[in-house]
């Protein structure tokens, strides 16, 4: 399925650092007593409290005032950034969750998102509590780097294989065609989400018969997926047809290649996290029903592929969230290990999965079972690992 | 069935017959001649004490209380068809058929009979002999399940679909021009079994027992006739008709239709509600349109979504309704505030920026939709979702533009919603107050159009 326009990575990565994003979310541990609440005026930063015992602190801001506010956890040189919540409307509230030491801070409000704010002294004292190392933001910092190498790698092998698909597909030599298309998805739906936040190239590229409006042009992988497995007789393409289709994906994939190997193109943690979770939800709502690949009915190789990226995505945050929530990395290790289990009964990418039409209801079940078991704890991902 | 009653109640449909809410409204004069009341056949109701009947004997279906509202009667009578700006009511049963037959003649007497059931049965009484009265070797004309409960706000509105206007009828010239054929829509994944229809009935009623009663028994009238195509449960609103009434919450946790018309914006209701003699069809004069459409919300994907992205993709603030601009529910969103990256605080992409009139020309509908759930599906998932429906004046305006940005754009509606059922309807102008109903000649709803 198609995401539009930046409606996914696109919004997020619009904000430049992952930590500014992060605060809004909900953690997985509660924060100890109560929560610290903070009004924001055009004049005041009325804070509850000027003194935390060390750990989770929470603080929920509403702006009282008429201008959008933002609310900061700063170091005691007024600069430092600890975490802070930002974009407020008149009227909202906001929670900002974040792990600190004993020591001694400054709050601020800046209504209006200018100027230094409007700042007050806060001190943390010393619980005995664990609070975890100040090195989390160069870690999330890293795992977003590292996935998206493997995005930028996945995308190469995708260009790569499209190009010896369409070959076939473009020669009429159907049968290899056939063989290719999977093996070459498996590639694109490793990393969909990353594909699908580019708005305008999604559609273009992996648009299925049922996500077309009426009158609208149709071209990609499931135009071309149709056309090699049809439906009935009458679906035959001229060459040139095939041809334009083929040159069509080719430059789509070569832009899509172009986009993410641009200098300015990051991933952030809270988009790894939050990826892993958009995978599952691809295989709930596309795959485990059969309808991504209506015509050819290899789910199972795109199913396994999401997995697969879910997997990579679990594994570039896995140490940090080990560090807030050992237990639910423990439950991710079982569900991936349980689900890949399942899916190995039914073929593997290298050696050909069987086809969806000839899985059992029983066996559909189990999997749908399978990825829920998985897909629930996963949904908690990033809020762990963030926190 | 009974015979010709004088019809009473000059009231517009939108009000509750009764002066206050708290009125257990018995209207008398409505109750068909030799129908009986439901509350009178089990004893008299303590209307003043707020006291509904009991069933007597116990097996009876009633009720051990009933809440204001449930003692409400709403009148049939009026310029418009109940059940548009009457206040939402909590439970809807809704219809749609197939007409079975070929005579236009036949067509007629169905809507006659339809029209005077309709009126009974919004009065919270029985049917022709009653559930218990009639003939002992015969079955008994009304049902029975609905005995002992009082009317409990039941409307009840009828529809015409395409196909009535099809070569069966010499109707073919009458198809208003708003009465489309919808277009498919991005992401349409329509259930045969849910799509179309020759003619439909909603039937609301704070009661669900009470809603469904009437769509049982109305059907009992049409066999031969009219057979059911499809039909849906709602089991809550999702929208409010009225300022009265609060905003209800949607399946997705987030409350609904805050921008709707009310019924208190006459002039805007006037405007794009209501059909008028200048669109094109007179006997459509005082009547609307209703999109029906069945979406199924994949609800384990939206549950697993952070609240940030929920609210991002919504627009609103889940908790209050507050648009992410600022303010409190019944703010007016402002889609120019932006934030620290310059990006506006409502989404373009958003559900609401994509909705909202000012992005589609001023179109506004009056939202009339419900929460349902038909169980779940063979992979053990929610078959939930909401049952949309909405009265405009011109859905090639008001509906389809609207539904292509969402189905195109909006992330909320392309990534978790799947809409699995769709029809369109023309919704006849009301039957006048003093109109004489009955199998004899009487007044159906929609008999301009056979004029």
């Amino acid at each position: 399925m198609p995401r539009p326009a930046l409606a996914r990575l696109g919004a997020v990565a619009a904000i430049p650092v992952s930590a500014l994003a992060l605060a809004a979310c909900v953690p997985n541990t509660q924060a100890d007593g109560d929560t610290i609440a903070v009004s924001s005026t055009a004049d005041a930063c009325d804070v509850a409290a000027t003194e935390a015992p060390s750990g989770t602190i929470v603080f929920d801001v509403t702006n009282d005032g008429d201008d959008v506010t933002e609310f900061y956890l700063l170091a005691p040189d007024g600069l430092r950034i600890i975490s802070e919540v930002e974009n407020i409307g008149p009227g909202i509230t906001r929670q900002l969750v974040v792990q600190v030491g004993p020591g001694d801070y400054l709050t601020a409000c800046k209504p209006g998102m200018v100027g230094d704010g409007i700042q007050a002294a806060f001190t943390v004292t010393d619980s005995g509590e664990d609070v975890i190392s100040g090195d989390k933001a160069e870690q999330l910092t890293a795992a977003g780097d590292s996935y998206l190498l493997y995005v930028r790698d996945q995308i190469q092998t995708l260009e790569q294989k499209t190009a010896a698909f369409l070959e076939a597909y473009v020669a009429g030599d159907d049968d290899t065609a056939r063989e290719l298309y999977a093996d070459a998805r498996v590639h694109w739906e490793r990393i969909e989400p990353v594909a699908e936040s580019f708005g305008d190239l999604d559609p273009m590229m992996d648009a299925r018969e049922a996500d077309l409006a009426e009158g609208e042009e149709w071209t990609g992988w499931h135009r071309i997926e149709k056309n090699l497995w049809p439906p009935a007789e009458g679906y035959d393409l001229t060459d040139a047809e095939r041809q334009e289709l083929a040159d069509k994906l080719a430059a789509d994939t070569a832009e899509l290649a172009a986009r993410v190997n641009a200098d300015d193109f990051t991933i952030d943690a809270f988009q790894v996290g939050n990826g892993a979770k958009e995978l599952l939800d691809e295989v709930a709502a596309g795959k485990i029903t059969g309808e991504e690949e209506i015509w050819s009915h290899t789910d199972l190789w795109d199913f396994q592929a999401n997995v697969d990226g879910a997997a990579v995505a679990f594994g570039v945050l896995r140490d940090v969230t080990a560090e807030t929530d050992p237990d639910l990395v423990e439950e991710l290790d079982s569900r991936f290990a349980e689900l890949n289990e399942l899916l190995a009964q039914y073929g593997s990418i290298e050696e050909g999965f069987v086809l969806y039409t000839d899985l059992t209801e029983d066996q559909i079940v189990e999997l749908a079972r399978a990825v829920d078991a998985l897909a629930e704890p996963l949904s908690r991902l990033t809020a762990a690992a963030v926190i | 069935m009974s015979e010709q009653h004088p019809a009473t109640g000059a009231e517009d449909t939108s009000a509750p017959v009764g002066a206050s809410p708290d009125a257990a409204v018995e209207p008398v004069d409505a109750a068909p001649r030799r129908g009986m009341s439901r509350r009178a056949v089990l004893g008299t109701v303590g209307a003043a004490a707020g006291v509904a009947a009991v069933g007597a004997g116990g097996f009876a279906a009633g009720r051990a209380t009933a809440d204001p509202l449930q003692r409400h009667a709403y009148d049939f009578f009026g310029t418009h068809q109940s059940g548009i700006v009457t206040p939402q009511q909590d439970r809807l049963h809704f219809a749609a058929f197939d007409l079975t037959t070929d005579s236009r003649a036949r067509v007629i007497s169905l809507l006659r009979k339809w029209t005077e059931a309709a009126a009974t049965l919004m009065t919270g009484s029985e049917l022709g002999s009653g559930a218990a009265g009639g003939a002992y070797a015969a079955p008994p004309d009304d049902t029975g399940e609905a005995l002992g409960l009082p009317a409990s706000g039941l409307t009840i509105t009828f529809g015409f679909g395409p196909g009535l206007f099809d070569d069966r009828f010499g109707l073919a010239d009458r198809r208003p021009a708003q009465l489309i054929d919808l277009p498919k829509f991005s992401g349409d994944t329509l259930d045969e079994r849910y799509v179309g229809g020759d003619l439909c009935i909603q039937a609301c009623a704070d009661d669900p027992q009470v809603a469904v009663h009437a769509i049982r028994n109305l059907s009992r009238i049409a066999f031969g006739d009219a057979a059911i195509r499809w039909t849906q449960l709602g089991f809550g609103r999702t929208s409010s008709t009225t300022r009265a009434q609060d905003t209800p919450r949607n399946f997705m946790g987030f409350k609904d239709g805050t921008a709707n018309l009310r019924a208190e914006d006459v002039d805007l209701v006037d405007e794009h509600v209501w059909a008028s003699a200048d669109d094109g069809e007179e006997w459509m004069a005082g009547g609307s349109y209703l999109v029906a459409r069945r979406i199924r919300i994949l609800a384990e994907n939206w549950d697993r979504t952070s609240l940030q992205q929920q609210e991002s993709d919504v627009g609103r603030t889940k908790g209050s309704g507050a648009p992410l601009s600022g303010g409190s529910e019944f703010t007016e969103p402002d889609f120019t505030v932006t934030g620290r990256d310059g990006e506006p605080l409502i989404r373009p992409d958003s559900h609401v920026a994509l909705a909202h009139p000012s992005a589609n020309g001023g179109a506004r509908m009056l939202r009339r939709g419900y929460n349902f759930t038909d169980g779940a599906d063979d992979l053990g998932r929610l078959d939930a979702g909401l049952f949309f429906l909405a009265y405009v004046r011109d859905p090639a305006t008001q509906f389809v533009p609207i539904q292509n940005a969402l189905s195109s754009h909006d992330v909320m509606t392309i990534e978790y919603l799947r809409t699995t059922g769709s029809a369109l309807f023309a919704i006849p102008p009301g039957v006048p107050a003093g109109a004489t109903l009955g199998s004899d000649g009487g007044a159906f709803v929609g008999e301009a159009l056979f004029a």
